[in-house]
């Protein structure tokens, strides 16, 4: 039976360039035409430490890293000790002959040992050790049958035309890689017809930048923090040639605070971070909630809880997203399921941030934010709807900004706007916006209006709940077991229902929130 | 000549509810006074606040205002200005606001040197949580939260702060001068770059101690000393004079100003294409940025 996909897992120390040569192979993986997705493990450390990355491509889509790889490439020894059990019967271990061993008694059948002396190899073009990770690179490559052509082609992307050298040089050693699997016996010979039809390949967290982009962000204000850091990477990059300013900021609760403001002022703004600083944001996004200030807040999972496993997926904050703040304030909460999704729903958060002047929440997780899957061609042709404002030309003291009103959305009105001038206020207010927290609390008629003010914007829960995508049922009507599921978890959940059906006949189906509304009583899914 | 906007045009319908004496008074005054002498177009103003007796400040004119939650209207004030730097933003707060919850945005935002008029009605004392230490009650205060030994740490000094984070304009007003406070508030609006005006604004209700006597008593002009706010050095002599060498000589007025520092917006790369609140949404490359990952 001919292969339909194919597993890499290449495994070192952090330093030895694990991430850099699996992003390579993915990047062939795509550009051969192949579905890929991509996990990494890794760890907090800049140095040391067991870091693998596993590499899947496949001629139909594919859900998930897979699970058994048919070549394992072990960059040190401890690769080699911890994985050389996994590589599948048939398959084969890529290792330099110097200093690395495999033990025959852990591995399947017929696993076919390729020894190169990587490092010797790749002294012989440069005089530091620095590409044997390429010549093992090549290696894999040419078990698995695929054009070369990509290799070069990955290369230049890396290094470019400022240095062709070393992509020279590179290339060279990806060829000495490939002709020590010749030496070896040749290629796998799994046959997979190729198209070499490049797909676009991703990270769910680019995909979510280029979401934002095409919705007409202009603002991003963000504190470092794995596994969100890489959207302020790619933003500080693309956003200000796009008119985007794009903040550092001295922490989380500067960012959740600053992007209250720009969204006050009128521009499409955005932060972005994991459960941690999402923690330090609590008490601001509810002042957007109270304010009504449109903003997106991302908040991409890893594990907790406090500090937790800074670089190892999660999806435990959803509690956290759904109970931010004190009090109550209306909020929507969208959950990504794949890179497709981070873009067009990120797009959609926007307009429905400003629609109903509330913040709303883009959850995402390590798995999917960090890892690279091929996508389809992105329609950055997203609706932009910016909601109510007050027209030009009013006289300021007819105008409430807080409006009572049966959507609970008030028209909404930009600083620099004539004749609307008004505070935003964090304290509970009435329609003028004049504080009720003050002198006004203690009369009856001004705690009816401060029920009134609440009612009015939890309203805003009818239309968000209208607006936004609702749950979805995966797979046959009738099934044994129903997994209810959001998220990341999409992809390896339906490739374990497509697998039980085909093995053991078991009939489950899945359903699925992309978006999660904090429910009120006597709602219903439905 | 007959101006454009009335003093009365910046003033909102809603009356101050600060206790009747209160220093908050005379900055509202010398503020207004202020963006009435520049004759700022209300509706281009922000004015941004935390939370505490001062921070109602914004409720009381007729511009547009912001206030937020306690210790971080600097933030928000600065994605104000970065969303839309055609906006004169400044922003009003209290001692406990600006040099304790949010001190390090105080920092932040100084060393950004973003274009921003931070006014701080500083009263040495929490005043709506009803009377406990503030980061600048002088050591050996009682309050309700120090009432055995007083305070025991010494206070911030947010002149020798603002200096040494990079501010560009560092002053200190009182209350008991309207007037010079109000030209300080002026200069400081004009000002490129970040802007604190330090305003000793006396509590009339829990501080017995730094009250309109205290300071009158001590307070002199910076100015009429020949003081040169141009030399950093001779600043920061000035700065720490009160309170850590002495007590009985504070001065007043401006301790440092320079031009020659370029702003944050002046250097932020997005910016050069105009206000960001005034860009068109959506990309017109999409191909261009999608061929990365391709």
């Amino acid at each position: 039976m001919s292969r339909r996909d194919i597993v890499a897992r290449i495994g070192g120390a952090a330093g030895d360039g694990v991430s850099s040569t699996a992003e390579s192979l993915a990047k062939i993986f795509a550009r051969s035409g192949l579905n890929t997705w991509t996990y990494s493990s890794y760890q907090s450390v800049i140095r040391g430490g067991h870091v693998w990355t596993q590499v899947r491509g496949g001629l139909d889509p594919v859900l998930s890293q897979g699970v058994d790889p048919d070549i394992v490439m072990c960059l040190n020894q401890q690769t080699m000790d911890v994985h050389q059990g996994d590589v599948v019967e048939g398959g084969a271990i890529v290792y330099d002959l110097d200093g690395t061993k495999p033990d025959p008694k852990k591995l399947r059948k017929n696993v076919r040992l390729i020894g190169i002396p990587l490092r010797k190899k790749a002294q012989t073009l440069s005089a530091n050790a620095l590409m044997r990770n390429t010549v093992a690179l090549g290696a894999v490559v040419r078990l698995f049958d695929l054009d070369f052509r990509h290799v070069e082609s990955a290369f230049r992307d890396i290094w470019g035309d400022k240095k062709p050298e070393i992509v020279e040089q590179n290339i060279q050693a990806a060829k000495l890689g490939a002709a020590g699997v010749d030496e070896a016996g040749g290629s796998l010979k799994y046959g997979l017809a190729y198209t070499n039809q490049a797909k676009y390949l991703m990270t769910g967290n680019e995909a979510l930048c280029l979401g934002a982009l095409a919705a007409g962000v202009k603002f991003l204000a963000q504190y470092p923090m794995t596994p969100a850091s890489s959207i302020l990477h790619w933003m500080a990059v693309h956003g200000p040639a796009h008119g985007v300013v794009v903040k550092q900021v001295e922490d989380e609760l500067a960012a959740m605070n600053m992007t209250v403001g720009a969204g006050f002022a009128g521009v499409r703004a955005m932060t972005a971070t994991s459960g941690g600083g999402f923690s330090l944001m609590v008490e601001a996004i509810g002042q957007a909630g109270m304010t009504e200030t449109p903003l997106v807040a991302v908040l991409v999972q890893r594990s907790g809880p406090s500090t937790g496993l800074p670089t190892k997926t999660e999806q435990g904050d959803l509690n956290l997203a759904l109970g931010a703040g004190q009090g109550d304030w209306p909020r929507a909460i969208l959950a990504p399921r794949n890179p497709e999704e981070c873009f067009s729903l990120t797009a959609q958060a926007f307009n429905l941030a400003e629609i109903y002047q509330t913040p709303i929440i883009v959850i995402s997780d390590l798995y999917l934010g960090e890892g690279y899957r091929t996508v389809d061609k992105l329609d950055f042709n997203v609706p932009i709807v910016r909601g109510m404002m007050a027209a030009d030309g009013g006289i300021s003291k007819e105008f409430r900004r807080y409006l009572i009103t049966e959507s609970g959305v008030s028209p909404r009105a930009i600083p620099g706007t004539k004749g609307f001038q008004h505070v935003a206020a964090t304290d509970e207010h009435m329609e003028s916006s004049e504080l009720i927290s003050d002198v006004l609390a203690g009369l009856p008629e001004h705690v009816e209006e401060r029920r009134k003010m609440h009612e009015k914007r939890m309203r805003k829960l009818v239309g968000l709940r209208k607006d936004t995508p609702r749950p979805e049922l995966w797979g046959p009507r009738n099934a044994d077991l129903t997994l209810i599921l959001w998220g990341s978890t999409w992809g390896p959940a339906h490739e374990a229902i497509l697998h039980v059906d085909e093995s053991d006949g078991v009939k489950v189906n899945s359903l699925e929130f992309p978006t999660v509304l904090a429910t009120s009583p006597g709602s219903s899914l439905a | 000549m007959k101006l454009e906007f009335e003093m009365d045009t910046y003033k909102s319908e809603i009356k101050p509810t600060w206790c009747p004496g209160c220093g908050d008074f005379a900055v509202l005054r010398a503020l207004q006074t202020a963006i009435h002498a520049l004759q700022l177009e209300p509706w281009n103003v922000v004015i941004v606040s935390g939370i505490g007796c001062s921070s109602n400040l914004p409720h009381f004119l007729s511009t547009y205002g912001f206030h937020a939650i306690h210790g971080r209207a600097l933030p928000v004030a600065e994605g104000v200005k970065l969303a839309n730097p055609e906006l004169q933003v400044i922003v009003t707060g209290g001692d406990g606001d600006g040099y304790g919850i949010g001190v390090g945005h105080f920092i932040h935002a100084m060393r950004r040197n973003i274009d921003i008029t931070y006014l701080v009605m500083n009263n040495q004392i929490y005043g709506l949580t009803t009377g406990q230490a503030s980061p600048t009650s002088e050591k050996g205060m009682k309050t309700k939260s120090t009432p055995i030994a007083g305070v025991i740490e010494n206070p911030v000094d947010p002149i020798s702060l603002a200096l040494a984070s990079g501010a560009t304009y560092v002053a200190r007003g009182f209350s008991g001068d309207v007037k010079g406070m109000s030209e300080l508030v002026k200069n400081g609006i004009t000002h490129h770059g970040f802007s604190l005006i330090d305003c000793m604004s006396p509590c009339v209700t829990y501080n017995k101690v730094n009250t309109y006597d205290f300071f009158r008593e001590r307070v002199y002009d910076l100015a009429k000393e020949g003081h040169d706010p141009s030399d950093m050095k001779a600043a920061f002599a000035k700065a720490i004079e009160w309170p850590f060498v002495q007590r009985d000589r504070i001065p007043l007025g401006l301790f440092y100003r320079t031009e020659d520092v370029p702003t944050y917006e002046d250097l932020e790369p997005a910016l050069k294409k105009g206000p960001p609140v005034h860009q068109p949404l959506g990309v017109t490359d999409a191909d261009a940025l999608l061929d990365e990952f391709l």
